[in-house]
């Protein structure tokens, strides 16, 4: 399964940022990058990105396969949009003319998407999935949606299993998935199956909640501090987000 | 089935994160504490399932199955789906952050749309497995139908050359939708068989089976 959190171990001081911080820092970088347009505010943008990810010391190897999964849905943008978007001819390729304009729209979407993706991954993939909920639930995100998210972070794993445990037993029996009416029929059941599995276990948790005197409410730990070091960081990244919006407006041309 | 981050425009980002935060409120106020566990586990099911490569021809497709979602989940499937999309973006950075919104809306209002039209059908008319079979052959088809063409949208309206791009798209959907409906149909006949109270959200009686 695919479903870890290898960059969540580590001990940099981008890994020990308060997690309130680091989601408020990604939220406010992702929409500058999402409606900016100006390309030097962009690569400045990918290079910020960049510097956690260093700072976090993760593995290149690993951050370069995760943006490749995303540049694929790029790539198809590239095939179509230079040659579909008006504009000046830059080059011809049997009877298609690429735009320069089209050129510089699908450079644009590039950078963002992997200023916002490198963001991410040194932001959020550095922390547990278990502090974020509990920092945005400080965030004032609704209680509720805390609770599924916990519950559904939780079961993923305990679903996953029972998955691999039904597909197995479907490969011992012979089952090789091809083009037909009776490979789906048989995927129809197994996610059948997993349902109905799901929907038992979810009475027994709720009846083991009940018996341990749930009433609505979760206690979830929250011992968060911020230090000196992590307000420097977050203040050093609103002033550079402050220069990334003044490079877009045009009041700083560079 | 998601767009990148930093494709869209600016006013259709914003215009899907209010449909979405507008379905995320009801779906969440339709919640009792009961619906916790069962949302979220059944979520994290829909979750496991959509990972799942189905064969057609020589390549694969993973299923959407918002329509299914939709059926099981009601108005939930917004809070449902945003978590999904969430987790999606943060544990293998697939679709993203200020895309999140658009995301939602593209799949959970056709989900939405299937499940009151399947409810509407299911519990008005007396049928039998026939009509179980094809309402719910419809919802899988017509769930993916609809996000695709709302995926269109979204990328035409934010810049007209993404026409070719989205016709691709939408091409290429067309098996996928003929695999959703014929698995959605199977699925809930076999769910309705095996443990119809499993499908909270829909009133069976009047089914004849």
């Amino acid at each position: 399964m695919m479903i870890n959190q290898e960059f969540a171990e580590g001990s940099t001081w981008v890994h020990k940022l308060d997690p309130r911080l680091k989601i408020l820092m990604v939220v406010m970088l992702a929409i500058i990058v999402a409606v900016g347009e100006s390309m030097p505010m962009l690569i400045q943008a990918v290079l910020l990105a960049s510097f956690f990810i260093v700072a976090a010391k993760l593995s290149w190897k690993k951050v370069l396969k995760r943006l490749l999964v995303i540049n694929f849905f790029i790539f198809g943008i590239w095939i179509f949009i230079p040659f579909t978007y008006p504009g000046t001819a830059l080059f011809y390729l049997g009877p298609l003319t690429a735009s320069y304009e089209g050129v510089i729209y699908a450079l644009r979407i590039t950078l963002r998407s992997n200023a916002i993706m490198l963001a991410m991954i040194a932001l959020l993939s550095t922390s547990e999935m278990t502090s974020l909920l509990q920092a945005m639930k400080q965030l004032y995100i609704p209680e509720k949606l805390i609770y599924l998210f916990f519950f559904v972070y939780r079961y993923i794993h305990v679903i996953a299993d029972e998955f691999s445990t039904l597909h197995n037993s479907v490969l011992n029996r012979g089952f090789k998935p091809r083009t037909n009416l009776h490979s789906y029929r048989t995927y129809a059941y197994l996610v059948g199956m997993l349902l109905i599995k799901s929907y038992d276990r979810s009475n027994r948790v709720y009846q083991a909640m009940l018996a341990r005197g749930f009433k609505g409410k979760l206690y979830i730990r929250d011992n968060f501090s911020i230090s000196v070091s992590d307000l420097l960081v977050f203040s050093a990244t609103v002033v550079l987000i402050s220069w990334f919006i003044m490079i877009e407006v045009g009041l700083i041309i560079i | 089935m998601h767009i990148s981050e930093g494709v869209l425009a600016a006013p259709v980002l914003a215009a899907g994160a209010a449909v979405a935060a507008g379905g995320v409120a009801v779906g969440l106020k339709d919640l009792d504490d009961q619906d916790i566990p069962k949302t979220s586990i059944i979520t994290s099911a829909l979750f496991i399932a959509s990972l799942i490569h189905v064969p057609l021809g020589p390549t694969s497709v993973h299923l959407v199955l918002n329509g299914l979602a939709g059926v099981f989940l009601g108005w939930k499937v917004f809070p449902a789906f945003l978590i999904a999309f969430f987790l999606q973006a943060v544990l293998f950075q697939h679709g993203g952050l200020t895309t999140l919104g658009v995301n939602v809306s593209i799949v959970a209002v056709p989900a939405l749309i299937c499940y009151y039209l399947f409810r509407s059908v299911v519990e008005r008319k007396r049928g039998g497995l026939k009509v179980l079979s094809v309402s719910s052959f419809v919802c899988g088809a017509l769930g993916v139908l609809l996000t695709v063409i709302m995926l269109m949208f979204a990328l035409v309206f934010t810049q007209d050359s993404f026409m070719e791009m989205a016709n691709l798209i939408l091409l290429s959907h067309l098996p996928v939708m003929l695999i959703e409906g014929v698995l959605t149909a199977i699925c809930v006949v076999f769910i309705v068989k095996t443990k119809p109270e499993a499908m909270q959200e829909i009133e069976l009686s009047s089914l004849n089976l």
